[in-house]
């Protein structure tokens, strides 16, 4: 096919033709232009697919999908991972007390002591997730239920939150903040975790709560109302607290101005709706150790003591901790290193099905050619 | 497209009732009441002048515009969507935010609606401001006014080369004779000049005209749109009647010529004229494909339905698990929670609106866009662009490109179609003997098969050499005065005769081969010998039938100079016939028609030229090259001012090319006829007498008669003559005495025929010519008859014919012609070429059965080793005898080879040689008739199964629709009828396809066409290249819609299983309107106009390939469905990789939908970069572009959003996600998964069963001499041994 070629501005839409005053070489035919597109001739490259032609691709697949693979689930095998459960659904549960009196209403908190055994040291920075099973937070009435403007600190909105916020919008004529369902059931457990040190004593281990939530969430999409006005007790004055919370925004963590109302991270992390009904949520942060020598977590007992405020029997949900080391991809997730190295081979395998397709395909025309 | 507001139809339907009281439509003059207030005017029920095809004023446009569109049940649909998105217990997205795609849809149509018809206005304005002549009383004179302010019962005066502004009865005329000429290019395209006639009784001779005095009622018909019928009266005070018929009304749209002015009274106005009564929009129909398509989107429907369900039932089983609602089940306002199976029936409405892109609604509008696109390139082919016309090929049905591709049965005409319909005077028979005219033939011969084009022009350039710019400066002396519009219309002008001098032949009827015609020695010798001695006799008798039997229109070149003025105007009066909304097209057909009259223009007034030369010692080649059209041009602009001296010199404006043939013919032995008015015919003899005949009546042609006379009195003798031409059955069985024993006229007439026998075999056209003497008492008596006849208004047609037969009996046979018609070039190899495409070619023609058969044999419709059966027969006992006997013995052999015929296409072609015997049929009109019949009908169609060809001859036009339509439905294959002319109307119309071809007999056949070509030929390149292409792209295109939705559609269904059905959509909504409006909108719709499986070249050389779309093979329900279960296996792909990968992790909903958009995008992106089998620029830029929009879109999108699209926000999402290796090594997995099964599929069909696309697309890779070889192996054996070398030989690259 020959190229000629092609200037896609000056053919498109453009009537050549030539239109002067009528000269003898003004000609004005209805011909249509010689050009490559209009003819339909641009040069093209034109893919055939069949076994032979397409053997490298399958190939380079397998080579380059299975070392990937195979690095994924190295990485993957070396993020260390430890999960309690501390729902209390077994008798045996030391939290199973405060999951059967547990409701909302409850005034009175009810703590839980999980003791627990790490075999292996947990090196560099170690992050506490909380999960939650069969919490469906990608309901949707329930993820439309908030309101971002009233959380970006605009003022009107916190007065006047948005309607999707029904029916947590208002609660004694006042406005809730932060309204909807999604802040309403915040997770509020809260959970401490101690080193048993061999002699029995119990160290507690520094959690930090910052630094959990996106940059962004924390610095753009979530402002408190009144910008710099670090009395947010004044701010929220015209509100309510949502119905299911014991203490209202500004009181999350009156320690850290930073951390409080809208801006508190616990809250900022629970606002972005999980999309799965099993999921976790970074609840804490175990920085690595100043002295690179002992690991964040070594082996040994610990316990954990949840402080039990959340209900999830109603909907058959479970309560985990989780504690996990991190790498470039993420938290411990064997499989996608497994189908890495699955979709490799089956690529090498058809190539190599292809290959024998080719070659047999082949030698059978060759000898079909040959008594003609 | 003539629109009519609701409004104005409302109008029209309380006049039309009020006139549907009265049938009839009285008509008084205005002149008496002009003064009077409007309530007081007797036509102010009639319609005025101004016309409105706009549908829209600015004010109702809005209103207007939306209820029109809500027409569409898709709009429909997407309303009821977004409406369902208000309501608040349903809605499954932000109300404002769903009403997008629907604005979106709604504004594009709107705008280009408002477009449109804003250009309608601004014609109709340019229209209605016009000028035009009124007569207003008090002035007592013709007024300069404007279009608009013409109302019926108006007198109105039109000038020479003004076109007309309403439908007048004409009352007077400059014309001594009170005739008047019009020609009606403008609305039937037809370029010869139509006669029309004053009314009866009001010609007053070389007077005044005087509205004022007139005081007659006009009765007439209420306005139609039949173009060649109108009927009425004009009823004095004194109650005496005249009649008038259609030969008195000038049309709207017409432009006078040749008559300095005409005038009359207006009886129909502005859009009940019969000009704007005819204008149709474009022709709707509805493709195969899209008829197929219809019902897969029903499938979608009902799949969507289920897909509801499960998310309805899923909702509720999921709600019934809980005992006590958990935190995350968020109750009404009131804090009440609705019970779970209200609860899932609400959701089924949600479901319906988050999924409602299962429903393909933007494939409508793509396919409209890619239809667009395919036609133009079809029409940009080059190919099939037509250097002597100038024109391209037509698409004027914008919607059936692809049912090219899928074409079973081919309808074609003969005449015009497959011939020239350029009539050249062959050969004549004279009172039984036959002159042969060889001299002629020697000539023709020498111009048709001498030289070919090329050779033959450079000739005459040799010798006849004038440079070109004696023709500038001449045109710019004529055109010098005038304005500088008109220089630049001259210069026009110039271009066209310059295009067309390079040509070989001409449109219209009067080229040179035909004009000139060499009379044959002994023929000549014989009319000298006439002439010398008695004056009368049947040679005189014979060339006087040629000469003035006919309705040829004699036109001055006086006139003709006059035409070449008229040029401004004809740009108006193209636009006059209001064929709006089709704006491209009007210009390319007004254009066309201009460059028509221009060829025609230069060909008459060359034709003292021809003249001058007939002189036959003096005829040699040199002198017909001097006649060529280019060079004529410049030699009669030169010494235009002598010819106009010369008044004898004149052209012929004919209706038919044989009539033209025949009065050349006659010219060539001097029978020159001089002069046509109503009234008088006069002819001048070789010894330059003038002959003055008085006309006493036309007994036009028509064709169940299939004949025409001409009474005259003969200004010599006083006889009355009637001389009588027509086809030579209907003029045979009307002899007088041919069964009497008398043996002289038995004699001539059984020579005579012998003579046609030979003619017909020759292929010849054949007309005879016979004479009646009438004694003054039978025509006084037939006279009377006949008038009543012709003020009859009921039944007038069939009272008319029976008048004419009454006379035309116990005719005197004269004699006989042969007219040639010379096959179009290319046309066997076309029919070949359509054969083995597998389309069955079917000749229908009105000739009779031996010259139709000649040219079956000499088009390659028939082979000489064909086994030809013939049915003609008026029985219909033997009708039905033959058509059983033929059929078992067909059966039998069919049956031996133990072959169903209706697959032996596809499969025989390449399972091996195989001896089809192979099987014409002949059938005639009436027995084709019996064929029809009902109970004959079955068996019929089982035999033309079987039949390779059919000719059926002697057939009416509308026999020819009814074989289309009786094959069409008995058999639901696909048909193509192509045609040329006006009794092919009804075959184009009737087949799926109709094609018209635009050539020697107007334009019915192409205003009647969904595509016109100027070539049989083209035939090919427009099934085989374009068909096919437009076949399967679309086909692909559309599966590809389907697949596309789906799938996308998909990953939100299987997210409802992890979020307890609640409809919450992972995807930011504004990306999912993106995805389908930016991101993966345009691939497809660039698949669908460019994608080329096989080239052009090798469509041509392998027309095999065109079986694919005549199998829908390109989209079936198979390939439906595998579609549909690719998009479920790839949405799956889609969604639970990610899933897997994510599950258990602190992925928000949002952050979770991002890489399944992506990997959506990368899926269906790479998908259809499977499908394209041709990569170019264009393909490139589109898919390179559509992936970085979607990223650049994205990532601008969540960098802004913080709040602005609650409850998804996704603000920083993507670059978060960009930021993290996992979102890369999902995406990249994902797609390698989802595509795997199909790339290996395609690759292994590839491989082990290649199609027979593949194997030619392999071809062409093949070096040119090696692929030429390869198709002719191919074609020879068409077995496998084929495909065996080529696969050794091909691809060796990747």
């Amino acid at each position: 096919m020959m190229a000629s070629s092609y200037n896609a501005k000056e053919e498109d839409g453009h009537h050549p033709g030539l239109v002067g005053s009528g000269g003898p070489g003004a000609v004005k035919s209805k011909k249509p232009d010689n050009t490559a597109f209009k003819q339909q001739r641009l040069p093209a490259w034109q893919p055939i697919l069949t076994a032979g032609t397409v053997l490298p691709a399958f190939f380079m697949i397998g080579l380059i999908f299975i070392p990937i693979g195979i690095g994924l689930f190295v990485t993957s095998n070396n993020i260390k991972e430890f999960e309690i459960d501390y729902t209390g659904v077994d008798m045996s549960s030391p939290c199973y007390n405060c999951a059967q009196n547990y409701s909302w209403n409850s005034t009175s908190v009810c703590t839980c002591t999980v003791p627990f055994t790490l075999d292996q040291p947990f090196e560099s920075n170690v992050f506490m997730y909380y999960g939650l099973s069969n919490f469906y937070q990608n309901h949707r009435r329930y993820v439309k239920s908030r309101d971002d403007s009233q959380l970006n600190g605009d003022k009107s909105s916190l007065l006047n939150p948005s309607k999707e916020c029904e029916p947590y919008r208002t609660s004694d004529r006042k406005p809730i903040a932060p309204c909807g369902a999604i802040a309403n059931s915040l997770f509020n457990d809260t959970l401490e975790l101690f080193y048993i040190h061999p002699n029995g004593s119990k160290i507690g281990i520094h959690l930090v709560k910052t630094g959990i939530a996106w940059w962004t969430d924390k610095h753009v999409k979530f402002r408190n109302p009144g910008g710099s006005n670090n009395n947010l007790s004044v701010v929220f004055q015209d509100t309510s607290k949502p119905v299911n919370w014991r203490k209202a925004v500004y009181e999350l963590d009156p320690a850290d101005p930073e951390n409080n109302g809208f801006v508190n991270e616990d809250l900022i992390v629970w606002m972005r709706t999980a999309a799965l009904p099993t999921f976790r949520k970074l609840y804490r942060i175990i920085q690595k150790k100043k002295d690179t020598m002992t690991p964040t977590l070594p082996p040994g007992n610990y316990s954990l003591e949840v402080a039990y405020n959340y209900p999830v029997r109603s909907f058959d949900g479970r309560k985990r901790v989780i504690l996990s080391t991190i790498s470039w991809m993420g938290g411990k997730n064997p499989f996608l290193g497994i189908a890495y190295i699955t979709v490799g081979s089956v690529c090498f395998f058809l190539g190599v099905v292809l290959l024998i397709i080719h070659h047999k395909y082949g030698n059978r025309n060759n000898n079909a050619d040959i008594p003609n | 497209m003539t629109w009519t507001s609701p409004l104005t139809l409302f109008q029209r339907g309380w006049t039309r009732h009020r006139d549907q009281d009265r049938p009839i439509r009285k008509v008084v003059s205005n002149l008496p009441f002009e003064d009077l207030r409007k309530r007081e005017q007797p036509n102010r029920q009639y319609e005025g002048n101004a016309i409105k095809t706009n549908k829209y004023r600015l004010w109702s446009f809005l209103p207007m515009n939306l209820f029109e569109q809500f027409h569409r049940l898709a709009n429909i649909y997407f309303v009821g969507l977004a409406i369902l998105n208000f309501i608040p217990v349903v809605n499954a997205f932000q109300p404002e935010v769903a009403l997008i795609p629907i604005c979106i849809i709604l504004a594009l149509t709107a705008v280009k609606d408002g477009w449109e018809d804003f250009r309608r206005y601004q014609t109709d304005q340019q229209l209605n401001n016009m000028p035009c002549f009124i007569f207003r009383r008090r002035l007592m004179c013709f007024v300069e006014r404007r279009w608009k302010d013409v109302r019926v019962g108006d007198f109105v005066k039109v000038l020479s080369n003004e076109i007309i502004p309403a439908d007048i009865l004409l009352l007077h005329t400059s014309d001594p004779n009170g005739v008047c000429h019009m020609e009606t290019a403008n609305l039937d395209g037809e370029t010869n000049l139509k006669q029309r006639k004053v009314v009866p009784g009001f010609s007053t001779l070389g007077e005044p005209f005087q509205p004022q005095t007139f005081d007659s009622t006009v009765v007439c018909e209420n306005p139609n749109n039949n173009l060649n019928l109108f009927k009425g009266f004009i009823e004095r005070p004194d109650k005496r009647r005249s009649g008038f018929g259609i030969d008195s009304l000038l049309l709207r749209g017409c432009t006078v010529r040749n008559t300095d002015d005409a005038a009359g009274i207006v009886v129909y106005a502005g859009h009940e004229t019969k000009s704007m009564l005819n204008n149709n929009g474009p022709r709707y129909k509805r493709s195969k494909i899209e008829r197929k398509m219809n019902t897969d989107v029903l499938f979608c429907v009902l799949l969507l339905f289920f897909m509801c369900l499960i998310g309805a039932l899923g909702h509720a089983i999921w709600l019934e698990t809980f005992s006590t609602m958990p935190s995350y089940i968020v109750p009404d306002s009131n804090g009440n929670y609705i019970s779970s199976a209200l609860a899932g029936f609400y959701m089924f409405f949600t479901m319906i609106i988050l999924l409602q892109v299962m429903i393909p609604v933007s494939l409508y509008v793509s396919i409209e866009l890619v239809k667009m696109g395919q036609i133009f390139f079809i029409t940009q082919d080059a190919e099939l662009y037509d250097q002597e016309l100038d024109s391209r090929v037509q698409c004027r049905a914008l919607n059936i490109t692809e049912d090219l591709g899928q074409i079973q049965y081919v309808f074609s005409d003969k005449t015009g179609t497959l011939t020239e319909n350029k009539m050249v005077f062959k050969r004549c028979t004279i009172m039984g003997t036959e002159y042969c005219h060889e001299e002629n033939a020697a000539r023709l011969a020498v111009i048709n098969g001498g030289g070919n084009e090329e050779e033959e022009v450079t000739i005459y350039q040799k010798t006849k050499l004038p440079p070109l710019f004696p023709l500038e400066e001449l045109q710019d002396d004529h055109t010098g005065h005038k304005n500088h519009a008109n220089t630049q219309v001259a210069a026009a002008s110039r271009r066209r005769s310059k295009v067309a001098a390079g040509a070989q032949s001409d449109m219209a009827f009067s080229s040179p081969l035909e004009t000139v015609v060499v009379p044959d020695r002994k023929l000549m010798l014989e009319v000298d010998h006439q002439m010398a001695s008695i004056q009368t006799g049947p040679y005189l008798d014979f060339f006087l039938a040629l000469a003035i039997c006919n309705t040829v229109v004699v036109s001055t070149l006086t006139a003709q100079r006059q035409r070449v003025k008229g040029r401004r105007n004809s740009s108006y009066s193209g636009s006059s016939s209001h064929n709006m909304g089709q704006w491209f097209k009007i210009s390319s057909l007004q254009k066309f028609f201009s460059s028509m009259r221009f060829k025609r223009n230069r060909e008459t007034m060359a034709d003292p030229f021809a003249i001058d030369e007939d002189e036959p010692d003096t005829f040699h080649i040199s002198s017909v090259s001097d006649s060529r059209p280019g060079q004529k041009v410049i030699s009669s602009e030169g010494k235009d001012k002598r010819s106009l001296s010369r008044s004898e010199e004149v052209c012929y404006e004919a209706h038919s090319p044989d009539e033209a043939a025949l009065i050349h013919a006659a010219k060539a032995y001097g029978f020159t006829m001089v002069e046509r008015t109503p009234r008088y015919v006069t002819v001048k003899l070789p010894n330059e007498t003038l002959l003055k005949f008085e006309v006493l009546d036309v007994l036009t042609f028509d064709s169940t008669r299939r004949r025409m006379s001409i009474i005259v009195r003969h200004p010599h003798t006083n006889e009355i003559i009637m001389y009588t031409k027509g086809a030579d059955s209907a003029v045979m069985e009307k002899l007088g005495n041919v069964f009497s024993v008398e043996s002289a006229a038995k004699r001539i007439a059984v020579r005579t025929q012998k003579d046609l026998d030979m003619y017909a075999r020759d292929g010849l056209r054949t007309l005879c010519f016979a004479k009646k003497v009438i004694s003054e008492q039978e025509f006084k008596a037939w006279f009377t008859s006949r008038q009543e006849a012709l003020s009859a208004i009921d039944e007038k047609e069939e009272r008319l014919m029976e008048t004419a037969n009454d006379i035309e009996n116990n005719l005197t046979l004269l004699g006989a012609t042969g007219i040639e018609d010379r096959l179009q070039e290319n046309v066997p190899e076309t029919i070949q070429a359509l054969r083995r495409a597998g389309m069955q070619v079917w000749v229908l023609t009105g000739d009779k059965p031996e010259t139709a058969v000649n040219i079956a044999y000499s088009c390659k419709l028939l082979d000489h080793e064909d086994l030809v059966f013939t049915f003609t027969t008026n029985k219909k006992s033997v009708c039905k005898m033959r058509l059983e006997d033929t059929l078992s013995e067909v059966r039998r052999t069919w049956g031996g080879l133990g072959l169903d015929p209706q697959f032996r296409g596809y499969n025989s072609t390449f399972t091996g040689p195989l001896m089809e015997p192979s099987i014409g049929l002949v059938i005639d009109g009436p027995t084709l008739n019996m064929a029809l019949s009902e109970d004959l009908v079955e068996q019929f169609v089982e035999l033309c199964k079987h039949c390779r060809a059919v000719l059926c001859c002697r057939v009416t036009p509308l026999q020819k629709s009814s074989v289309v339509k009786v094959i069409r439905q008995k058999l639901r294959v696909m048909t193509l009828a192509v045609g040329d002319g006006a009794n092919d109307v009804n075959m184009i119309q009737a087949a799926d396809v109709g094609i018209g071809v635009s050539g020697q007999e107007g334009m019915q056949a192409v205003m009647a066409s969904d595509f016109a070509i100027t070539r049989f030929k083209h035939l090919q390149r427009l099934l085989l290249v374009h068909g096919h292409w437009c076949y399967s792209r679309l086909a692909n295109m559309v599966i590809y819609f389907f697949y596309k939705n789906v799938a996308y559609v998909n990953l939100l269904f299987w997210y409802q299983f992890f979020c307890g059905f609640s409809g919450t959509a992972m995807i930011d909504y504004w990306l999912m309107i993106f995805f389908n409006l930016f991101f993966t909108s345009a691939p497809p719709i660039m698949f669908g106009i460019m994608d080329k499986e096989v080239s052009d070249s090798t469509l041509l050389s392998l027309p095999e390939l065109y079986r694919r779309g005549q199998h829908s093979e390109g989209y079936r329900r198979s390939t439906f469905w595998i579609a549909i279960l690719d998009a479920f296996y790839q949405s799956l792909v889609c969604f639970f990789i990610p899933y897997w990968t994510y599950n258990d992790s602190d992925i928000g909903i949002f952050s979770f939908g991002t890489p399944m958009n992506t990997v959506s995008l990368f899926t269906i992106i790479l998908h259809l970069a499977i499908e394209i089998k041709s990569w170019t620029v264009v393909h490139w830029v589109i898919m390179v572009g559509s992936v970085l929009v979607y990223f650049i879109l994205t990532l601008a999108y969540s960098a802004i959003c913080i709040s602005c699209n609650p409850p998804s926000d996704p603000y920083w999402i993507m670059h978060k996600q960009m930021a993290d290796p996992m979102f890369y090594l999902v995406c990249v997995l994902t797609t390698v998964v989802a595509l795997l099964p199909r790339y290996t599929l395609r690759v292994l069909k590839g491989t082990l069963a290649p199609s027979l696309h593949l194997r030619a697309r392999q071809l062409e890779r093949l070096p040119s001499s090696c692929r030429e070889q390869q198709i002719r192996e191919w074609r020879g054996f068409r077995d496998t041994c084929i495909s065996a070398s080529l696969s050794s030989t091909a691809c060796p690259s990747a």
